[in-house]
């Protein structure tokens, strides 16, 4: 199978070069556009491109065919250079509804092309997507380069003859069409998702040759129809040697969390209840059974906090993951986890809030709940992935500051690194971090408290293990031996014991890097998944000529030692975040420095120009 | 229990094994209830019974969550984890899953299990872990000094319900029944015989075992099951449940229960017209939970009160089955490889 036939007979047309394309595809959620998009993100990661994502999908499974919230998307952003952001607005849209056209058309360029399936441009539709009339037939469409394809028609007509399967088969077949179609307008191979057709179907002949029907049929139409003067070339981009895969966030943290307990020679158990966001890390790793992981899906998000204390008390890498609603419910638990000193990891893949909020839109609005969330004076350590790749490497930092510290540890994504894919440069096994993991044993002079003279973990003694029989539990310790304590002063030296046990992990993680000078007029700081935009943004301040640096915090708590005297350097601080400024306060209250605060809670990562208007508004203030 | 391994003063195997008693069971921390409470006697039996049970004390695990019975991890000298008010079955699951090896026992209440932790009650039980849940049932929340809880009798008037309780009790061998618990037995903090029983009883099913043990809190709730557990009433007021023998009760052994056509069950005398033929008998492995529960709805006055083993029934056990899961994933895929696994999906070279 591969492309060469068509390509063979194809009269070359005018091809363009560019440097980058963003593409969204938009259509009902029934219509494969996640699909789409992916398969485009594969084939265009595959040829070589640099490529960033962002799916945008709704929170229902299934809303009503045609409606508003029932539109669903895929943005991607390939390029022949170093990109980190999904692109902040489409060139190129691909509408396969009414209702795709009207949520989406707001974000396309101007002048970008838009390309609509006409066939569903039915009354019916259009009165669903709130259009008196089409907007196909006046001109309110005219600054763009508006291509009206009859993509059902063009479909059914390809496949009706071809394939023994329904009508409603056929025409789920649509998004292939549409596929080959863009696959000839940015001059794609077609053999990466051939392939994949080939192997998703395999059970069922003819849907495996329906869909490459559609998609070698969408291709052909797109250089039969003289509708495409040009078509565009995007070169691979110069990026690092090496082997590369697609990745989302989600699955780099369901793999870092299985090399964690590869590393550290240790069984993973993953307790959890389904979240949105967070599902698909329960998918994976109950997917790894043969990597030892026990995966629990357990009643309720504190039942999976819980088991996940009882599996590290039992000497397990105990893990549990969730999504902002999840996290308040585990919070007395975590407490639990922070007085016995247990090695759990929570991950928070956050998404909008308060309450229910929005599932499937990103936030970063937990940075305070994890590190204030819980009753008592009451520390744990916080990390947080900086790229969908980066979770792979902060997953293993988890559990290597879980294990030597002896301290629960709340690992922060969120919807858009778990969702968006970028490639993945797959790292060699042996330059992976080694962190050796060892529970006590020595029966003599055993205290459960004990203290290690660096770090203040205590001794991880798990049961079956004879002469180390010991009780813990959430009433106060006395230090040393464990045993229930409530005597005033045992309290106030453990309430600083945990605290001190929290900071000292500030000696054992590596400096703050600076993106740019070491000091000058503005030091961008920011935290998780903003580092892309955040990133491009300065770059591109930074080739203008302004005065600006940014760095990247991927610990939370405590904080790398070099924050403070690095925010000194810059007469200006500005603090992006997807909330209204948590980390923002949290900077002013230790470091007591005029942190200025550029919050953004609409559901959705930065863009690059809001980042540089606003440093600009801030540069000259 | 899986893990039947002799008793060892904790050596590491080759030492020859020391026969544990009592007092190795005894941890050093000071007993901390009220003077008179029942939990004294059922930590008394707890402690006698498991130097017989054949585990190994550091394969013993106590897991608790809040309440006066849940400080019983405090004094047992075994692994113990005194957990968060209602969450020791979520805590005993991650323990048990973890390490099947161990012996997990979850100590309760009444308010820690049915109320706040009502929840994790059923799940567990459900799932069918290995574990011990002993429940002590002592009708009342003593540790917050005496409100009403969800085995409280309606009407009763406590702390905060000076007018009287209007919502209706929870029966918790009901509820162990319904959540389709393999194991469910009932005794009473002052039987000690039949208590130590069914602790043992309870370690030895494989799957989850629920033990209510009523327990006189003397402070709050005293007197709660006297009238059927007094010296001078118990015969005629109880009846011991056994496997294959007719439902027969009263110190005579002159009464019994017989099921009515209605499916209704009644307390008969046994006479020349009706004789031990017409009783029930009883049936702990029926493999439907019909008679058990039946027999769980039997309260005082207007029936003696059950004690004894309502149900022994086996099936697969979470733990196991999980551990089944990951051994034929291995033999099916091969242990797992962390650079296959990195290198797996679509791959592509930048040279
Ligand atoms: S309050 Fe009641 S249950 Fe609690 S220790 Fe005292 S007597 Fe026992």
């Amino acid at each position: 199978m591969s492309s060469t036939t068509i390509l063979n007979n194809v009269e070359e047309r005018h091809i363009e070069e560019l440097d980058a394309v963003t593409i969204r595809f938009a259509g009902d959620s029934g219509d494969g556009m996640q699909l789409t998009g992916t398969q485009f993100t594969n084939t265009s990661a595959v040829l070589g491109n640099d490529i960033s994502t962002l799916p945008d999908f709704p929170a229902e499974i299934r809303a009503p065919a045609g409606s508003l919230p029932g539109v669903s998307g895929f943005q991607l952003n390939f390029s022949n250079h170093d990109i980190r952001t999904p692109g902040d607005a489409p060139n190129v849209l691909v509408a396969m509804n009414p209702a795709a056209l009207k949520v989406n058309l707001a974000d396309l360029d101007a002048g970008g092309i838009l390309i609509v399936n006409t066939d569903a441009f039915n009354e019916n539709n259009l009165k669903k997507a709130g259009y008196a009339i089409n907007p196909l037939d006046d001109d309110s469409l005219s600054g763009y380069r508006l291509f009206k394809i009859p993509i059902t028609t063009a479909n059914r007509a390809a496949l009706r003859d071809e394939v023994k399967i329904s009508s409603k088969e056929i025409d789920r077949c649509k998004n292939f069409w549409a596929l080959g179609l863009m696959y000839w307008l940015y001059d794609r191979p077609l053999d990466s998702t051939l392939n994949w057709i080939e192997a998703k179907f395999k059970k069922n002949a003819e849907l495996v040759k329906a869909n490459i029907t559609a998609l070698k049929a969408g291709f052909a139409y797109a250089e039969a129809a003289e509708l495409f003067t040009t078509h565009y070339r995007v070169k691979r981009a110069a990026i690092a040697p090496g082997k590369y895969r697609n990745i989302t966030g989600n699955e780099a943290t369901a793999l870092g969390c299985i090399a964690a307990s590869v590393l550290a020679e240790k069984p993973l158990f993953y307790a959890s209840y389904p979240i949105t966001p967070a599902s698909d890390i329960l998918h994976a790793l109950s997917s790894y059974k043969n990597f030892g992981v026990k995966t629990f899906q357990a009643e309720d998000e504190i039942a999976a906090m819980c088991a996940a204390i009882g599996a590290a008390f039992a000497g397990q890498l105990g893990l549990t993951g969730t999504s902002g609603p999840g996290l308040a419910l585990k919070s007395e638990a975590l407490g639990l986890a922070v007085m016995t000193e247990l090695p759990v990891v929570v991950i928070d893949v956050q998404r909008g809030g308060p309450s229910t909020g929005l599932p499937t839109k990103t936030e970063q609005a937990d940075l305070l709940q994890a590190m204030f969330g819980r009753n008592g004076e009451c520390p744990v350590a916080i990390v947080a992935p900086a790229t969908a790749s980066d979770c792979f490497a902060m997953a293993i930092e988890a559990f290597r500051i879980a294990t030597k510290h002896m301290v629960p540890v709340i690992y922060l994504s969120d919807g858009y690194l778990a969702n968006g894919a970028e490639p993945w440069l797959l790292p060699k096994l042996d330059e992976l971090p080694k962190f050796e993991v060892k529970y006590h044993t020595e029966a003599a002079g055993f205290q459960p408290y004990a203290r290690d003279g660096e770090t203040l973990a205590r001794p991880w003694g798990i049961p079956g293990t004879p002469g180390l029989e010991h009780r813990i539990g959430g009433i106060e310790k006395q230090d040393i031996t464990g045993n229930v304590s409530y005597d005033a002063e045992n309290h106030m030296h453990m309430v600083k014991t945990r605290q001190e046990k929290v900071d000292r992990i500030a000696n054992d993680i590596p400096d703050l890097e600076v993106f740019g000078e070491a000091e000058g007029r503005l030091l961008v700081l920011g935290w998780g998944s903003t580092c892309g935009s955040i990133t491009s943004a300065v770059e591109e301040m930074q080739q203008q000529g302004y005065s600006v640096s940014s760095a990247h915090l991927r610990h939370l708590n405590p904080f790398p030692k070099n924050l403070g005297e690095l925010l000194g350097k810059f007469d200006r601080v500005l603090v992006p975040e997807l909330n209204m400024g948590q980390l923002a306060m949290l900077l002013r209250a230790r470091y007591l420095i005029p942190a200025i605060s550029f919050p953004k809670v609409k559901g959705k990562p930065f863009k690059i120009s809001e980042l540089t208007a606003k440093m600009k508004e801030v540069y000259e203030d | 229990m899986s893990a039947n391994i002799e008793n060892t003063n904790g050596g590491n195997g080759d030492a020859a094994p020391v026969k544990l008693t009592r007092k190795d069971y005894v941890s050093d921390q000071e007993v901390r209830w009220c003077p008179g409470c029942g939990d004294y006697a059922i930590l008394a039996q707890v402690q006698k019974v498991m130097p017989e049970l054949g585990i190994k004390r550091e394969n013993t695990v106590f897991v608790s969550g809040i309440g006066c019975s849940s400080r019983f991890p405090y004094y047992m000298n075994t692994y113990g984890f005194h957990s968060i008010h209602g969450r020791a079955p979520a805590v005993a699951t991650g323990i048990k899953a973890s390490n099947p090896e161990l012996s997990v026992w979850v100590i309760t209440g009444d308010g820690d299990a049915l109320s706040i932790g009502g929840n994790h009650l059923i799940h567990a039980i459900r799932r069918n872990l290995d574990i011990n849940i002993l429940l002590f049932n002592n009708r009342i929340y003593g540790l917050t000094k005496g409100q009403y809880s969800p085995t409280s009798e309606f009407g009763k008037k406590t702390k905060s319900t000076p007018f009287g309780v209007i919502d209706y009790p929870l029966n918790p061998l009901s509820v162990a029944l319904a959540a389709e618990s393999t194991f469910v037995a009932r005794s009473v903090d002052t039987f000690t015989t039949h208590l130590q029983e069914m602790v043992e009883r309870a370690m030895r099913h494989k799957g989850v075992s629920f033990v209510e043990i009523y327990q006189n809190c003397n402070i709050f709730n005293d007197h709660a099951f006297d009238m059927f557990t007094e010296r001078a009433v118990k015969d005629d007021r109880t009846i011991s449940l056994e496997h294959g023998k007719p439902l027969v009760f009263g110190k005579e052994k002159n009464r019994g229960v017989k099921m009515r056509s209605d499916m209704h069950l009644e307390v008969v005398e046994l006479n020349d017209t009706t004789t031990e033929a017409d009783l029930i008998v009883h049936n702990e492995k029926a493999p439907d939970s019909y008679l058990a529960y039946m027999l769980s709805r039997m309260e005082y006055p207007d029936y003696p009160v059950p004690i004894g083993v309502f149900r022994d029934v086996e099936k697969p056990t979470y733990e196991d089955l999980l551990e089944s899961q990951i051994e034929s994933a291995i033999a099916k895929l091969g242990p797992g490889s962390l650079e296959k696994l990195i290198n797996s999906g679509d791959t592509w070279v930048i040279e």
